[in-house]
């Protein structure tokens, strides 16, 4: 364990490039640059969890926090660009300089003094996790505590990237609602665009089908597998090699709550079964924890997606 | 034989080392976009590439050598096609990717 802490010249580089990006992130007043700051930062603190040890974190911080996370800001600061100008020749009042600066030197230093108040060594589950990991059948820590243990928390999660979508959705004009999302893209067919969205999305399904697949021994997980898919169907769309779907169809909506209607299924049938909401019944853990991957898996990438896609914007079909 | 594989390493990573130096001055130093671009493209296509090549007699099996091989290509296949979208807004008076008439 000693060597994870040892402080080499990468370690202490890398967290400076970190502290540096961030800084320079939030101090950029172009919001386009402070957006590819936030990218940038995000891949670098995806380098750092790998070195701590986090695959798992480093995936998601790398496919979600800085790749999806990424699009969806390049998204706002896209339509932000005509507001940009009026924005900046404002200036703040020296009340506001002043209540922003004690705001955020308090909250700075709450959180230094939580992070030292501490104690040494962290109160940890760990121990716990190793000794009953053995009775989910899966053999990646992390798994067995999402599914298993903390199975209320995905839960939790999967249902809240669907109501992000329903507000995305809700910011639709009247005229577009139930229309495709997003606008047509009309790029050079034999650009380089549409070339890299045919030779990419083959090679980015079978690595993304792979992380998913393999999330129950090591390193990996529906989340991160299906940013990748929504990755390369949103890259086909852009390329204009695939259009938005119609968000009116009662196929894509079926889709888009197959996911999380199945793990309330499975939920919900633990009570009966095995006595509490989300108990898995002995000797069918790992089959259920199949199950519920498996459904949520799709759902998932076509609401990361479709997140990214926007609110409807044409209504002709 | 070991030695000889090491020394090849130090060699290659170096040189590619050399590379993503010049690539990163040509980054801060050239005066307009394609000529910075062009400066980037030496540090991904050369530079990784004689990174993975070093490395390559480094790896445990077959299997990791492949890996650092396919890691290469894809570099080069993002980097070529965000170079190229790049330019083509970065050049005064040529629309970016025109759409077919």
């Amino acid at each position: 364990m000693m060597d994870v802490y040892m402080m080499d010249a990468y370690t202490i580089g890398l967290a400076m490039l970190v502290l540096v990006l961030a800084v320079w992130t939030v101090v950029a007043r172009d919001s386009f640059a402070a957006v590819v700051g936030f990218v940038a930062y995000g891949l670098l603190l995806a380098l750092a969890w790998v070195q701590l040890g986090g695959v798992d974190v480093a995936l998601t911080e790398a496919a979600l926090g800085s790749g999806l996370t990424g699009a969806l800001l390049l998204g706002a600061a896209a339509r932000l660009r005509v507001t940009e100008r009026p924005a900046r020749s404002e200036r703040p009042g020296r009340l506001t300089h002043l209540v922003a600066a004690l705001v955020a030197a308090g909250t700075t230093s709450a959180l230094g003094i939580a992070v030292l108040a501490l104690p040494d060594p962290a109160p940890t589950l760990a121990h716990e996790t190793a000794a009953n990991i053995e009775a989910t059948g899966v053999h990646n820590p992390l798994t067995a505590v999402l599914l298993a243990f903390r199975a209320v928390d995905t839960l939790l999660e999967a249902t809240v990237v669907l109501f992000a979508l329903i507000g995305v959705w809700s910011l639709a004009p009247d005229r577009a609602w139930g229309g495709r999302p997003g606008p047509l893209h009309r790029v050079d067919p034999q650009g380089p665009l549409a070339f890299l969205a045919r030779v990419l999305p083959p090679i980015g399904i079978i690595v993304g089908v792979y992380i998913f697949w393999i999330g129950a021994d090591l390193p990996g997980g529906k989340f991160q597998g299906a940013a990748l898919i929504a990755a390369m169907w949103l890259l086909a769309i852009f390329a204009g090699l695939s259009d938005t779907p119609r968000t009116d169809r009662r196929m894509l909506r079926l889709a888009l709550i197959a996911g999380p209607v199945v793990f309330m299924a499975v939920g919900a049938a633990g009570v009966v079964i095995a006595g509490a909401f989300l108990g898995y019944p002995e000797g069918l853990a790992k089959p259920l924890i199949v199950l519920i991957e498996w459904a949520l898996f799709p759902s998932l990438a076509l609401t990361l997606a479709l997140i990214v896609a926007g609110p409807p914007a044409r209504a002709e079909t | 034989m070991s030695f000889a594989l090491d020394l090849f390493t130090v060699i290659a990573v170096a040189a590619g080392l050399v590379f993503f130096l010049a690539g990163t001055v040509g980054l801060l130093r050239f005066p307009d976009s394609l000529t910075r671009l062009h400066a980037l493209t030496k540090a991904d296509n050369l530079g990784l590439g004689l990174i993975v090549l070093g490395l390559l007699p480094q790896a445990a099996d077959g299997k990791d050598a492949l890996k650092l091989v396919v890691i290469w290509l894809l570099t080069l296949l993002g980097s070529a096609a965000a170079s190229q979208l790049i330019a083509r807004v970065a050049r005064p008076g040529v629309p970016p990717e025109a759409p077919p008439k």
